[in-house]
């Protein structure tokens, strides 16, 4: 056992030596090696704790929701429908709900607004999102001006601010009595923005969406379930960019591994000629390509996700911002919660180390074979 | 210094600094639990619908709330225009809801 373990020591001796020898392109493809497990890894931890974070904050979302569709464009649903759809056996509650989007031309921000059910403050007032705060300057006390459908002003005072913490939801948000809300975008009375939906057995969702779709042609029902499957498949990698992104990584590293399958150089085949030459045995000769492969791709693996985890964790994705960003000028900062198991650091070990450490050594085999007279004179 | 003794010292550190980020990421994980229940409770009380993830066009802020005549909404022939819109999927209930009218 004791020799044995020697026996690798010395072999990794030899093995650090020869890749010091070439230094520079050894360095370089390290370098590259590990950018390549850092996009990887720092995409696989981000898009896998939005999924967690999104999955346990929206479960509690509305069972159903009811929006009304016009002509392929959703509108406004009559309040009317709000008395046949409580009717509909099954359904405990419903209710219509408040709410649209606003731009503000002042930052060229888009804010979503909202009336809450219960709301301890009056009209006159609103609640806002840290993300608003963040954009406008504003904090509790101060005004914001809103203008309204007629082409009238209307002053709102902020009482209060949503936390930092719950930016992944309410970033953007801004609440507002409904009588506020009614009067800057002109709605009237009898109409609401789209109706919710609570039911007494979850288990009857479908077929009290199925009543509704009936008596009410011209809706489109959202369910939990579906929120739920929604943002479980976000960023799914066939969604647009994602495909670009990742395939363009995964290339990468087939263009590395194809590089070292593909054969050795003339120096490194001249290098295991003489090691066979002075009595080196091909086993001993594959042993030392298998750490000089388990050496780059082990370093690499270990430096790329702990860099990934740093990256999405600790510095908030910043490398991904310009590309989440878009146009928005309102952001919201995401401060994930690092939902990372080892299924996923194994699943990237398995991608990234197993393929490049075998493509070394399926070459070394066949130089490693070939007699060692033939391989020098090459 | 051995080189052999170097690298697997080199792979020791790293290996540790590995293990103290999952320490880390466990901790953070319970230290989150009372930020996520407070989440979902706001969520279950204002009864909203999506993560706010993207809010330069409507249908990548309330994605699950889209269909798919929204991000055509400007004119019937109108292109994507939002970054955002070339990131994310459609929502699963499109392939369903259009799916059984077509």
């Amino acid at each position: 056992m004791g020799r044995s373990i020697e026996r690798h020591r010395y072999i990794l001796d030899f093995t650090l030596s020869s890749l010091f020898r070439r230094k520079g392109k050894n360095a370089s493809l390290l370098f590259v090696y590990t950018l390549v497990v850092f996009m990887l890894a720092s995409v696989v931890f981000f898009t896998h704790a939005i999924k967690r974070e999104g999955a346990i904050t929206l479960k509690n979302a509305p069972e159903m929701i009811i929006q009304r569709s016009v002509a392929g464009r959703r509108d406004l649903i009559p309040v009317s429908y709000l008395d046949k759809i409580q009717k509909i056996r099954g359904v405990s509650s419903a209710r219509c709900r408040l709410w649209g989007y606003y731009y503000d031309p002042v930052r060229g921000a888009n804010y979503t607004l909202m009336v809450p059910e219960k709301s301890g403050y009056g009209p006159g007032s609103i609640v806002i999102g840290e993300g608003v705060s963040r954009t406008r300057h504003v904090y509790p006390g101060d005004y914001l001006g809103f203008s309204a459908f007629d082409g009238s002003m209307i002053m709102l005072q902020i009482r209060d601010v949503f936390s930092a913490e719950s930016e992944l939801v309410s970033s953007d948000l801004i609440l507002m009595s409904e009588a506020d809300f009614r009067k800057l975008f002109g709605i009237q009375e009898k109409e609401a923005t789209d109706i919710v939906v609570r039911v007494r057995n979850p288990r009857e969702l479908s077929a009290i969406a199925w009543k509704v779709s009936d008596q009410f042609p011209d809706t489109r029902i959202v369910l939990r379930e579906e929120i739920l499957r929604t943002y479980d498949s976000i960023f799914n990698w066939r969604g647009g960019m994602m495909v670009f992104f990742l395939g363009g990584t995964l290339l990468a590293f087939l263009i590395f591994a194809w590089d070292r399958a593909s054969g050795l150089s003339q120096e490194e085949k001249r290098e295991i000629g003489i090691l066979k030459a002075i009595g080196w045995e091909t086993s001993d000769v594959i042993l030392m390509k298998f750490w000089e492969g388990l050496v780059i791709s082990l370093s690499a693996f270990l430096a790329g996700t702990i860099l990934a985890y740093c990256h999405v964790f600790f510095t908030h994705s910043f490398l991904f911002e310009p590309a989440l960003k878009g146009w928005a000028v309102l952001y919201p900062a995401f401060k994930l919660i690092p939902f990372i198991d080892l299924y996923q650091v194994a699943t990237l070990f398995f991608l990234t180390v197993v393929p490049y450490t075998v493509a070394t050594i399926i070459p070394s085999w066949t130089a490693a074979t070939i007699d060692p007279d033939t391989v020098m004179r090459a | 210094m051995r080189k052999s003794n170097c690298f697997l010292l080199y792979l020791a550190g790293n290996v540790l600094l590995l293990l103290f980020l999952f320490a880390h990421a466990f901790y953070q994980e319970i230290h989150a639990g009372p930020i996520l229940k407070a989440n979902s409770e706001l969520v279950a009380r204002l009864e909203l619908s999506d993560l706010c993830l993207f809010t330069e066009a409507s249908y990548t802020r309330h994605l699950t709330q889209t269909d798919l005549d929204t991000p055509f909404q400007d004119c019937p022939i109108c292109l994507e225009h939002f970054p955002s819109g070339s990131i994310l999927m459609p929502p699963e209930m499109l392939k369903r809801s259009y799916g059984k009218i077509n």
